[in-house]
């Protein structure tokens, strides 16, 4: 928010009645700022006020990972983040993540791999698994971790560790196997 | 949706204060639960009070050997923590059974405990449910209720609570604490959530205006032992159908101390007294776990099509006990 909506918000007034709110988001490293509506999703804003498709809502209640993007540094449904709750955020989308244009590593997989069929679920599959590989690296434990470990070390990604980490992200082409494969490569 | 207006607040106090100016304020946590109701029309508050930048994001020993959890804590923060894998074990299973690693990225532990039910006609407002509008009827009890209650239910409402977290921390007796317009006041978490009786509309104790700060795990007592088992519809990513935490202290083939609570199963973490009742000082053996979990599900009441879920709950509760005993 702007210098002027945080005092009237601290105020307690204006902020508390007004139905918008103007909201800055460091989108793939450029700062945007755009004025609101408070129930504007991050998803919405990024599809419907910035142009940026790539997030994809597929079912818009945080069921199936089509809109994951990357939130401070960790990977988030967008269908169910309000951008006004994210002013200030560094969001990276699947625009975001090659290097001019040398690929990610996980789109070099994905593409190496025929990791997908009719593409709509991608992005969400590469911000996921770009999320997931910063987790695992930061020693995140899984539900199929084996006990014992106390996140020292970075978490070892098994194909099945991969599948449970990526269980959020639903495929309905079924090209589960060869996402699979896809990030075993870039992991290993 | 409703328009509504939105309040980052940045002490308790600014957080507290803000509840009690408008009645339909409502905390925002990570909103995966909120902003899905919302979309529903299920929720529709006037003003939302954002708690994630209050500071409460920390997870702390306490002094006594506890653990001090934020409310804002994130539940993958929170199933990672060295000290919640390594002497609260049941705790970071729980976590990481629920949702999916970018929900968990999102949910906070203040939003996990007070999540309202997946009961379908409670998610539905063209349908009729007690729990939304109080006396309008509850359609789960004839209708669709294979996932729903088979203990402590009551006519009025046969929902389930559908945390994983507060199963775990019900059975490792945490308490919820508590700051609102009288002051600060703790309760236990297997006083937090209720029974529906003739009140399903509200799911706990909380009262209005009042705020999470904490969540309090008492020290792990010594040679305490922890698991948590979870079976659903497929392998990952679905809400359980019943699950279990068990803690257990066992010496010398002899139970000495049992802490068990089931989820899935029931309006709150349904702590099972009873069998724990049976488990203290009894031999750690096959019979003496059927027994005790017997005994506890014997005041289940299943409706017509979920009659499973106890079956489902008793395996999971022996084998549970089991694994804990023969590991040392
Ligand atoms: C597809 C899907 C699958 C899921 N699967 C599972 C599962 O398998 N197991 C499971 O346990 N959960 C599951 N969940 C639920 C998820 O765990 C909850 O949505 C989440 O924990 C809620 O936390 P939050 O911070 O996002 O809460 P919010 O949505 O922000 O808030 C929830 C409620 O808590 C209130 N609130 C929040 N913080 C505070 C506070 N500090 N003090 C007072 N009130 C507060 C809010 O006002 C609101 O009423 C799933 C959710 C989805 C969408
Ligand atoms: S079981 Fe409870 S939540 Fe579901 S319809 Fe009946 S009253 Fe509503
Ligand atoms: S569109 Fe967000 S999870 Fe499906
Ligand atoms: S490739 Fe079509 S949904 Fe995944």
């Amino acid at each position: 928010m702007d210098p002027t909506s945080e005092r009237e918000n601290s105020s307690g007034q204006l902020g508390e009645t007004r139905h918008r709110s103007a909201v800055a988001l460091h989108i793939n490293g450029t700062p945007r700022t755009l004025t609101l509506d408070h129930r504007t999703t991050v998803l919405d804003a990024l599809r419907e006020h910035l142009g940026l498709t790539g997030a994809k809502k597929g079912c818009d209640h945080g069921q199936c990972g089509a809109c994951t993007v990357i939130v401070d540094g960790r990977r988030a449904n967008s269908c169910l983040l309000l951008a006004v709750a994210h002013d200030g955020a560094r969001i990276t989308t699947v625009e975001g993540l090659a290097d001019g244009d040398r690929l990610h590593p996980v789109q070099e997989a994905f593409l190496a791999r025929d990791a997908l069929q009719c593409g709509y679920c991608t992005p969400g599959q590469i911000c996921s698994a770009v999320g997931m590989l910063g987790e695992a690296a930061d020693g995140f434990p899984s539900h199929v971790t084996e006990d014992g470990g106390d996140g020292s070390a970075p978490a070892r990604l098994t194909a099945p560790e991969i599948r449970e980490r990526m269980s959020g992200n639903l495929c309905r082409c079924g090209a589960y196997p060869r996402i699979v494969e896809a990030i075993e490569d870039v992991a290993s | 949706m409703k328009p509504f207006g939105y309040l980052r607040a940045r002490t308790t106090d600014e957080a507290v204060s803000a509840m009690t100016r408008h009645p339909g304020a409502v905390f925002l946590g990570g909103g995966t639960n909120l902003i899905d109701l919302m979309k529903l029309g299920v929720a529709t508050p006037d003003l939302l009070v954002d708690v994630r930048g209050l500071p409460l994001d920390q997870v702390a020993d306490t002094s006594d050997g506890g653990l001090r959890i934020g409310a804002t804590v994130r539940n993958s923060d929170l199933a990672a923590h060295h000290a919640v894998r390594t002497r609260y074990p049941a705790l970071s299973q729980a976590l990481l059974s629920g949702a999916s690693g970018q929900l968990r990225n999102t949910a906070t532990t203040g939003g996990n405990l007070l999540q309202r039910t997946r009961c379908p006609y409670f998610q539905d407002i063209s349908k009729p449910c007690n729990k939304r509008v109080p006396g309008i009827g509850c359609p789960a009890r004839e209708g669709t209720h294979r996932d729903l209650a088979v203990i402590g239910h009551s006519e009025a409402c046969v929902a389930t609570h559908p945390s994983d977290m507060a199963v775990a921390l019900a059975a490792l007796d945490a308490t919820v604490q508590l700051y609102g317009p009288d002051g600060e006041r703790s309760v236990p978490v297997t006083d937090f959530h209720r029974l529906p009786g003739d009140t399903p509309d509200r799911d706990t104790v909380i009262r209005p205006g009042e705020l999470i700060t904490e969540v309090l795990l008492p020290p792990r007592p010594e040679g305490a032992v922890s698991v948590y088992r979870k079976a659903r519809d497929r392998a990952s990513y679905a809400f359980a159908l019943a699950s279990v935490a068990a803690v257990v202290t066992a010496r010398d083939g002899r139970i000495e101390h049992a802490a068990l609570a089931f989820g899935g199963l029931a309006h709150r973490p349904w702590r099972a007294r009873a069998a724990e009742e049976i488990l203290r000082g009894a031999a750690t053996t096959d019979d003496t776990f059927t027994r005790a979990v017997d005994a506890e599900l014997a005041a289940a009441r299943p409706l017509r099509d979920n009659a499973f879920k106890v079956e489902l709950a008793r395996s999971l509760a022996v084998d549970a006990l089991a694994a804990l005993t023969t590991r040392n």
